[in-house]
């Protein structure tokens, strides 16, 4: 007999409250990192010099400043998840553990509000 | 198990190359002397080790990464595939690094 109230069997969570959303972000993020990662690599492969110039072209054409922001912003979520796990596995005393993941947090927003703000800067210049 | 901590350290790694990532665009928007600076630096034998060193990362952790996905559903758990497709992994970042950069240079 379960002690669960029906509540708690419904949202099938555990004491954390947040049940398996850390994991299955961080596999669906990894799934579109694959797709992304392979295309940012391949698009490098066709700047030539990475001159200024080459290098506002290509991010000025829409489909790569979308691409480009679609990259930044998941890659920007799967490294907050993946080093709030690192924080959580070695850091051990409660109070820098938590200003680390603070910190990580607002740093990986400044990331990724940084790089599409440049991504549009760009795109609306060019 | 040497992969296990290899696919934190490179996931890491990546954390700092995004940084890195979004500097380049950043100092791109910022305008040309901006952006010159930045390619100065990472065009210096410190920032082209850096770039391998990104790119390895990326080929490694994509790689070691669907193999965790194949153990999310239970496939090749056992120590002999586990230790075979961890040779593959190495074997295949390692290649596709040297591909990578052939075909860049």
């Amino acid at each position: 007999m379960s002690l669960k109230t029906p509540l708690g069997r419904v949202l099938g969570l555990g004491s954390a409250k947040e049940g398996t959303d850390h994991w299955w972000g961080q596999r669906v993020s990894a799934v579109a990192l694959l797709f992304l990662g392979s295309w940012f690599l391949y698009s490098l492969l066709g700047l030539q010099n990475f001159t200024y110039l080459e290098v506002i072209r290509f991010v000025g054409v829409p489909l790569n400043g979308v691409l480009l922001s679609l990259l930044a912003m998941t890659l920007a979520y799967h490294s907050y998840l993946g080093v709030q796990v690192v924080i959580e596995d070695y850091v051990h005393t409660p109070g820098t553990k938590v200003v680390s993941l603070l910190l990580s947090r607002f740093a990986h927003v400044f990331v990724a509000i940084a790089a599409v703000y440049a991504i549009l800067v760009i795109g609306i210049g060019s | 198990m040497v992969l296990s901590i290899l696919h934190r350290m490179t996931g890491v790694a990546m954390s700092i190359g995004l940084i890195v990532l979004v500097a380049w665009l950043m100092q791109a928007a910022a305008g040309p002397e901006a952006y010159l600076r930045f390619t100065a630096f990472m065009g210096s034998t410190v920032g082209r080790l850096l770039l391998v060193g990104w790119s390895f990362a990326f080929f490694f952790h994509a790689a070691n990464g669907v193999r965790h996905l194949a153990w999310d559903t239970g496939r090749g758990f056992d120590k002999r595939s586990a230790d075979r497709s961890a040779w593959l992994v190495l074997a295949f970042a390692v290649a596709m690094n040297t591909i990578f950069w052939w075909a860049l240079i």
